[in-house]
């Protein structure tokens, strides 16, 4: 038994840790696959700013570049040029020049006329100099933007490049988790289990909440659709109505997944991701529409059931004999918008089911495998437990049978003894 | 493909056996308009509504009159079998309530009262019916009063209905001697029980809940 015990449990105990070993291989190509697509998404993010931003860095250097030649250029206009030499130069080389015979009477004149010369060559060189400086300040008022418009560009760059940076950063971090998950390192398990987990947990959350969401849809079509196809007819012992009205939810909440499949947000039908854009695209659509036109069923519906909800009202109140009740509200209106607007808006809500749906899906695997892994764990210790018991009694058992059997050995050990010790007392004399 | 096939034929024949025992309603009600019970015709009125208000899709309801010679479809005030679609039985309800008010309203006593001649007729009818469940109700003093030359003293087949009666009012005989009201119930319910059928007396109309 003990042995037999033994072997069931060490089978289990292989058992559990095959288990183990796949459930850390799902775990680890299930990590891998999400931080595949976390990598991915980063490396498109820094394509799209590579291409939005840095695509156009031909016609940035292009700019730069005027900018610099306008300033350059401004910058050669802007410079101080010195004054041309004053005109009373030339009346100094006149003075020079005067012949000292008839020179000296006129002297007084021409120095007069140096005077007005120089005078009016200062005036002249004032004005402009005035003009040079003016134009030179406008020159310079003129680089102003083009100085701003670099430093614009430039802060832009940086920007872009300090984003590229910190996703690079981030790059980084994650490919170092990949790496971790692709040798298998215990911590990433450990993570990998901890996050499916919360995911798991999270997940039924949310799908709760879609499955009230899901009812109160059922409750706003079901009614209504015993008009369409009769109240009492019945499938395997369910009214045929509210079989149609769960399976226009199902259809919705299929047209969901599909829609969401075919917008690659979630993974759940590898054939619908691997389908080319257009077709990709033409799906979109057409789910959108189906979508779409169930949803404005469903308000119809959820209008139709507002009218024969009255239309009873006021029947039972005539059947009662309590006219009064027949009559309606001013408010009505509300409510019947009311389920008009949840009949339309339900089925789109109902499409983000595939989310938290693909998420329990995946972490459900590993969620089992682990309670799995539990159960066999405690099995095995049990049946250890059981058979360690079982081989203890057996001991036990074992002593107890020889207690009785003690004293009779004994006696005849003590006989033997007795008999031994005579005979050697009768052959010593 | 075996699985699919097996699930469509599990499907069909859950399908075929639920369709097969039917599993409505079929009310045949008996109004006495003879002498002074016309005057409590306006409790039946009551009952009518209160029984249009429990009944539902694919049931059926029959209101017919006790006079001379109730046998006969003449003598049936209002008939329906209701709709499987929910609006169309409100508005047959809406009718059959009005057509019942205009007959309490302009309703002739009659000189005779044959109630047999009127549950032959409710068997009839619920019989071509085949409704689920079959009661027969009558709203009278439950003194039949037949005119000479009408045979009613027939066995016809009870079985599987639920005759009750309703409002069985004292007569003034009755208070003279309480035996005749007694021996008159004993009578039908000994008729009724006789031919497989199963009786009932509701008196008090407050407690019609647990009519239906």
């Amino acid at each position: 038994m003990h042995q037999s015990l033994r072997f069931a449990s060490k089978s289990i105990s292989r058992a559990e840790t095959r288990l183990r070993e796949r459930n850390r291989e799902v775990l680890l190509a299930a990590g891998r696959e999400a931080k595949e697509r976390i990598v991915e998404r980063e490396f498109d993010r820094v394509n799209e700013t590579v291409c939005k931003d840095l695509a156009n860095y031909s016609a940035l250097h292009r700019s730069l570049s005027e900018s610099i030649n306008r300033i350059e250029e401004d910058h050669q206009q802007a410079v101080d040029v010195p004054p041309d030499p004053p005109g009373w130069v030339k009346a100094v080389e006149a003075v020079a020049t005067i012949d000292s015979r008839e020179g000296r009477v006129r002297v007084g004149a021409v120095l007069s006329d140096i005077h007005k010369s120089l005078v009016k060559a200062h005036q002249e060189a004032m004005v402009m100099y005035r003009e040079a400086s003016t134009k030179r300040h406008a020159l310079l008022r003129k680089m102003r933007p083009e100085w701003r418009q670099i430093q614009q560009t430039l802060r832009r760059v940086g920007k872009n490049v300090d984003s590229l940076l910190s996703r690079s950063v981030t790059i980084d971090r994650h490919m170092q988790e990949y790496e971790d998950m692709v040798t298998g390192e215990d911590r990433a398990v450990s993570v990998l289990s901890s996050s499916s987990l919360v995911y798991f947990f999270v997940s039924m959350l949310v799908l709760c909440v879609a499955i009230g969401g899901a009812t109160i849809n059922f409750s706003l079509i079901a009614r209504p659709m015993a008009e369409m196809v009769g109240g009492t007819s019945m499938i395997g012992g369910y009214r045929t109505s509210e079989i149609a009205a769960l399976v226009i939810i199902m259809v919705e909440i299929s047209m969901g997944l599909f829609l969401m499949e075919s917008l690659r947000i979630t993974r759940l039908f590898p054939v619908i991701g691997a389908l080319p854009d257009k077709v990709r695209v033409r799906m979109v659509w057409i789910t959108f529409t189906i979508l779409f036109l169930l949803a404005t069923v469903e308000a119809g519906l959820a209008y139709m059931r507002e009218v024969l909800l009255h239309d009873e009202l006021a029947t039972s109140a005539l059947l009662r004999g309590d006219v009064s009740q027949t009559l309606t509200g001013q408010y009505l209106w509300i409510t019947t918008a009311a389920q008009m607007g949840m009949g339309f808006i339900l089925p789109f809500a109902l499409t983000f089911v595939a989310i938290p749906l693909e998420t329990f899906v995946h972490s459900l695997r590993t969620v089992l495998g682990l309670f799995a892994i539990g159960f066999l764990r405690f099995i095995s210790l049990a049946l250890r437990v059981l058979g360690n018991s079982f081989r203890y009694l057996g001991l036990l058992a074992e002593h107890l049978y020889d207690l009785p059997l003690f004293i009779p050995i004994w006696l005849e050990q003590r006989s033997s003894k007795n008999t031994g010790n005579s005979s050697l007392s009768e052959v010593t004399p | 493909m075996r699985l699919l096939t097996t699930i469509a034929s599990c499907v069909v024949l859950i399908g075929c056996s639920s369709s097969s025992t039917p599993t409505n309603t079929g009310i045949y009600m008996l109004l006495d308009t003879s002498g002074t019970y016309r005057e409590e015709l306006q409790k039946a009125q009551q009952i009518i509504r209160y029984t249009l208000s429990r009944l539902d899709a694919k049931d059926s309801f029959a209101v017919a009159r006790i006079d001379t010679a109730s046998f006969s479809e003449k003598d049936i005030v209002a008939k329906t079998t209701f709709d499987d679609r929910p609006s169309t039985v409100n508005r047959q309800k809406r009718l059959f309530a009005e057509e019942i008010s205009i007959f309490v309203d302009e309703v002739k006593s009659s000189p005779y009262t044959d109630i047999t001649g009127g549950l032959l007729q409710a068997v009839e009818f619920l019989n071509e019916k085949n409704t689920g469940t079959k009661t027969i109700l009558i709203f009278s003093d439950l003194k039949e009063d037949l005119k000479d030359g009408y045979i009613r003293d027939i066995s016809f087949d009870l079985d599987g209905f639920n005759v009750i009666a309703l409002n069985v009012t004292k007569l003034r005989s009755d208070n003279i001697d309480p035996r005749e009201y007694l021996t008159r119930l004993d009578d039908w319910k000994s008729k009724v029980e006789k031919f497989g059928g199963e009786w009932q007396v509701i008196n008090d109309l407050d407690g019609l809940e647990g009519l239906l």
